[in-house]
């Protein structure tokens, strides 16, 4: 079984996709949050900006919005709009996957 | 003369490589294994050759796995790949075939796994390219219910186009019923037949099912290619194209649908039913699809399905099919789920 031992090895880790929340201000300043503290800072401001900005151009676009949702295979993403700002909530989504073998 | 099917091997472990590499090479139809231990490596590989499968690892400095296989999905569609990982984590399998991987597998710890993987390769070696109906490889669902009623068989045919899912009951030949979404009989078997592509699985016989189709097979199966025919050819009475018919029109028929803005890409390629003064709406959609998807390969979860946007005037829905993308107007009083559920509805209406 020497052989089969190499089959493992330690290397960088993948980031997972984490479960938790956190708010965000108008001026897009994180506030607080129960996201993992081993998920990287900046993917949480690129997503808090990403989602200030839907609110901000749907409301000129004529379309005000309390809450967007983005599903994506393994992550739903929930937004609710809070006084300029928003709280975010992300969900991973695992779903029984099955090989495609045809 | 036989092919001789390449594989890439993906792993930035060189010992792992060369010993994957042994004992691919053994695979009966004996391929021809290159190796790569880095992804800039694999995807210069992949420019300059042609090869039908790339087994991935997920583990990897700079260009990780996930990263390599969204690309790969996109860039080579025909591309047959398997991730294999030592990581013992459902999310990562889960996010594996949502980009679309063929399969994922952990790391072979015993010689039976090995086994098992080395005969799933060369499964995956051996398949043709994906035309038709994935299941009987490059044949029609026509073709696949011709032969189940020649060879005089039993059974329950499952088709899937998307959310869409669909039924066909054979019974010693015939057929005997069908269903899909609120059709059944006749129209639920027309239904069916329209969907350009999708999956099917056999099921095993259903002989209580009550017949509700009377027709020969042959005779099926030509009024229905017929119907098709004249829905897609269908012209006014001075030879313009239906207009009632046109694929906004059905959309906007769609129960809670409000709205509907196709935009095809470039600037002016909008259509909308029921919504005026769309430019806002569309330069709105366009730019906040563009941005969920690309967070959503820039965080590996996957393709963007879609978005639901609720508001204290009017709900909308923000998704693609091919290279339209929709925004999509719903009735106030409809929850979040039930737009996602419709949404998924409407998509597949446009793709058939």
């Amino acid at each position: 079984m020497g052989l089969l031992n190499i089959f493992s090895k330690p290397t960088a880790d993948l980031v997972r996709l984490p479960s938790g929340s956190f708010t965000v201000d108008r001026d897009g300043r994180i506030l607080m949050g129960t996201l993992p503290s081993s998920f990287p800072r900046e993917m949480i401001k690129e997503l808090a900006e990403l989602i200030l900005e839907t609110f901000r151009e749907a409301a000129e676009a004529q379309l005000p919005l309390s809450e967007v949702i983005a599903n994506y295979p393994s992550l739903r993403i929930t937004a609710r709009e809070l006084r300029g700002g928003a709280i975010v909530f992300l969900a991973p989504r695992e779903r029984t996957a099955t090989p495609n073998l045809n | 003369m036989e092919t001789r099917h390449k594989i890439l091997l993906l792993d930035d472990d060189p010992e792992l490589l060369s010993t994957y590499q042994q004992i691919l090479t053994g695979l009966p139809s004996k391929p021809e294994v290159r190796v790569a231990a880095s992804g800039s490596r694999a995807m210069a590989l992949l420019e300059a050759e042609d090869f039908r499968l790339l087994i991935c690892d997920l583990k990897m400095p700079k260009m990780d796995g996930l990263q390599v296989l969204s690309i790969v999905r996109r860039k080579y569609p025909q591309l047959r790949t398997v991730a294999l990982t030592g990581i013992g984590d459902e999310q990562f399998r889960s996010r594996a075939y949502a980009l679309g991987v063929d399969q994922f597998w952990q790391k072979p710890s015993s010689e039976q796994e090995i086994k098992m993987f080395m005969e799933c390769l060369e499964a995956l070696l051996g398949r043709e390219s994906d035309a038709g109906f994935r299941g009987v490889q490059s044949k029609s669902l026509v073709d696949i219910i011709q032969l189940e009623c020649i060879s005089q068989s039993s059974s329950v045919l499952r088709i899937t186009n998307g959310p869409f899912a669909g039924k066909i009951w054979i019974q010693d030949g015939e057929i005997i019923d069908a269903e899909a979404a609120e059709l059944s009989a006749e129209p639920a078997f027309q239904k069916i037949l329209s969907w350009k592509n999708g999956s099917f699985e056999s099921l095993v016989a259903d002989p209580s099912r009550p017949r509700k189709i009377f027709k020969s097979y042959n005779a099926l199966l030509l009024e229905t290619a017929q119907a098709l025919d004249e829905s897609q050819n269908a012209v006014t009475a001075d030879g313009q194209p239906a207009a009632p018919n046109t694929p906004l029109a059905q959309l906007s028929q769609v129960e809670g649908v409000e709205f509907v803005l196709a935009m095809k890409p470039g600037d002016n390629g909008q259509v909308a039913r029921g919504l005026e003064n769309p430019e806002h709406m569309a330069t709105w959609a366009r730019q906040s699809l563009g941005r969920f998807r690309a967070l959503g390969e820039s965080w590996h979860a996957g393709p963007l399905e879609q978005i639901e946007c609720l508001g204290p005037q009017r709900n909308v829905a923000l998704a693609s099919q091919a290279e339209t993308e929709f925004c999509v107007g719903w009735k106030p009083t409809m929850s979040s789920g039930e737009i996602r559920q419709t949404m998924k509805k409407v998509l597949a209406l446009w793709a058939s």
